[in-house]
């Protein structure tokens, strides 16, 4: 009788057991895959390619974003020091906006919605047409062969996409601000280079991408390897993949710069 | 059957959770043999040949394969039996982002430390062996079904396996590519002296063939025999299954509960108003 006030806190209770359950599975899953990375250090080659898929081919879009971004900071950036007489600290803004916030997790939202997501449907239709079965009927283990080495892969591509999207950001700020602006170049320059830290900046900015990158590329493989064998149970992985990437992005994002600044 | 099993399943019964999919199966497959499981869809076979491979664990019963019990075998012992066994798919399934000679050369690579000079030759070689030599460059998108099939055929005999699993071979195969495929398994049979075990529901191709047949009906093996016997044997549902008759001891219709007239508005009271 009581039925419509239970039913939502069934489901609820349903959805959080859920969650759990699938957060222990994704553990099992790092572990398994971890313990069968032997096969990524031993043919390497078997990684640089899925470097190439999954890092180099998101360049474009990787350069082309950083630059658009740094181009956006320089104008906003400026209008609003230019208020209060400041506007020579805009490589300052721009170059710490980017290190420590926009570049990791730009790049890493970029990088679930390019390459995590093909991850996710290369290896979920693999599984469909029966390919994974092959690899296991030959005696391979496809974990160790087609799992691990794409892992690894965007686990070392995110902080390098990382630290170009942040290159680039800046250059389009120095183009913005020293080119079209008119702010003195030296000045723009040396700004950015007394605000910014190696350590305290740009090491903890990369940190973060690695973490992006662990978390993103696990979530694309995972999601890819349980995939319903179908087209539709594809399609609803993929989508996964980009929508739980961005929320772990950034609430990984909040726990680290909670810790790190 | 005879004196030499290779394969030998001992009262072996499997279920998915609750649905018994196997009941008491108890075959045997000499060594060298060509043998065909037939059986309607959804009869078990598959499971069968699935319990061989060792991707299932029978609930009860052996599973016996050159003297060793897969049921038993741990990860590395499977890995073991699997590197000396083939499996052709269904649908071949070939690895589409590999070319057709890396498709071939792939469980060569990942099981033996030869030169590149030497892969070359035997990719060659098992191309040769199933018509396709000069296809090596191409993709597996690029291939017609009848193609990918035979190039999941020579894949699978990269290493010279000494048992073959044929899942559904002929399944979606035109009649000329059907015909290549069932001449390529009786060859390879005969030359490289495997034991083979065929899953099919292709009755006539499959008959003219093998060795010997096993019909599986409801998880429970139904008849056996020689093709030359079965195509004579008195048993009606043997019969019916050889010879694709729509009605006998297995109904054309499904077991409706009502009648069709009743289903149709046409009781004693006649038409409805």
């Amino acid at each position: 009788m009581l039925d419509f006030l239970f039913a939502p806190l069934r489901k609820l209770g349903h959805m959080t057991i859920n969650a759990i359950w699938r957060l222990g599975y994704i553990s099992r899953f790092l572990v398994a895959l971890l313990a069968a990375s032997g096969q990524s250090v031993r043919r390497f080659s078997l990684v640089i390619r899925e470097v190439y898929f999954a890092g180099v081919l998101s360049l474009i879009i990787i350069v082309v974003s950083g630059l658009f971004v740094g181009m956006v900071l320089g104008l906003q950036g400026y209008n609003t020091l230019a208020r209060f007489g400041s506007s020579d600290a805009l490589g300052a803004m721009v170059a710490l906006a980017l290190l420590r916030e926009l570049g990791p997790v730009l790049a890493a939202l970029l990088f679930a919605s390019r390459s995590g997501s093909a991850m996710t449907a290369e290896i979920g239709l693999m599984k469909a047409t029966e390919q994974l079965d092959a690899m296991n009927m030959m005696a391979v283990n496809p974990l160790a062969r087609v799992i691990a080495p794409r892992f690894w892969a965007g686990v070392i591509s995110m902080p390098v996409l990382a630290a170009l999207f942040n290159v680039m950001g800046i250059f389009g700020g120095y183009l913005v601000g020293v080119v079209m602006i008119g702010i003195d170049e030296g000045t723009y320059w040396s700004q950015t280079r007394n605000a910014v830290d190696l350590h305290y900046d740009i090491v903890n900015g990369l940190v973060k991408s690695l973490f992006f990158g662990i978390a993103v590329t696990l979530i694309a493989v995972f999601e890819g390897h349980e995939a319903t064998p179908t087209a539709a149970g594809v399609s609803a992985a993929t989508t996964r993949t980009v929508v739980t990437s961005a929320l772990v992005i950034l609430a990984l994002d909040f726990i680290l710069t909670a810790f790190m600044f | 059957m005879s004196i030499d099993p290779f394969i030998e399943l001992r009262n072996v019964s499997f279920a998915y959770g609750e649905r018994l999919i196997l009941k008491n199966i108890n075959l045997t497959i000499p060594r060298g043999k060509l043998v065909a499981v037939m059986g309607g869809s959804g009869s078990g076979k598959t499971t069968l040949l699935r319990l061989i491979s060792g991707q299932f664990r029978a609930k009860h019963g052996e599973v016996i394969v050159d003297g060793k019990n897969v049921g038993a075998m741990n990860q590395r012992e499977l890995f073991e039996h699997r590197r000396r066994m083939g499996l052709l798919f269904q649908f071949g399934a070939l690895f589409t982002d590999l070319t057709v000679f890396e498709n071939i050369a792939f469980p060569i690579r990942e099981h033996t430390r030869l030169p590149e000079a030497m892969i070359r030759d035997l990719v060659t070689l098992k191309l040769n062996a199933v018509g396709l030599r000069g296809t090596q460059d191409l993709m597996p998108a690029e291939l017609s079904g009848g193609m990918a099939r035979r190039i999941a055929l020579a894949r699978a005999i990269a290493l010279d396996p000494a048992l073959m699993l044929y899942d559904e071979p002929f399944t979606g195969l035109d009649p000329i590519s059907l015909g290549v495929i069932a001449h390529l398994i009786k060859k390879l049979n005969d030359a490289l002296g495997t034991t083979a075990i065929m899953v099919t529901h292709d009755v006539h191709t499959s008959l003219d063939i093998v060795d010997h047949v096993y019909f599986v009906s409801n998880g429970e093996i139904v008849a056996e025999g020689t093709p030359d016997e079965v195509r004579a044997s008195p048993s009606p549902w043997v019969h019916q299954f050889v010879y694709g008759e729509a009605d006998g001891p297995v109904h054309f219709a499904f077991p409706a509960k009502t009648r069709l007239e009743e289903d149709l508005g046409l009781g004693q009271g006649g038409h409805h108003a």
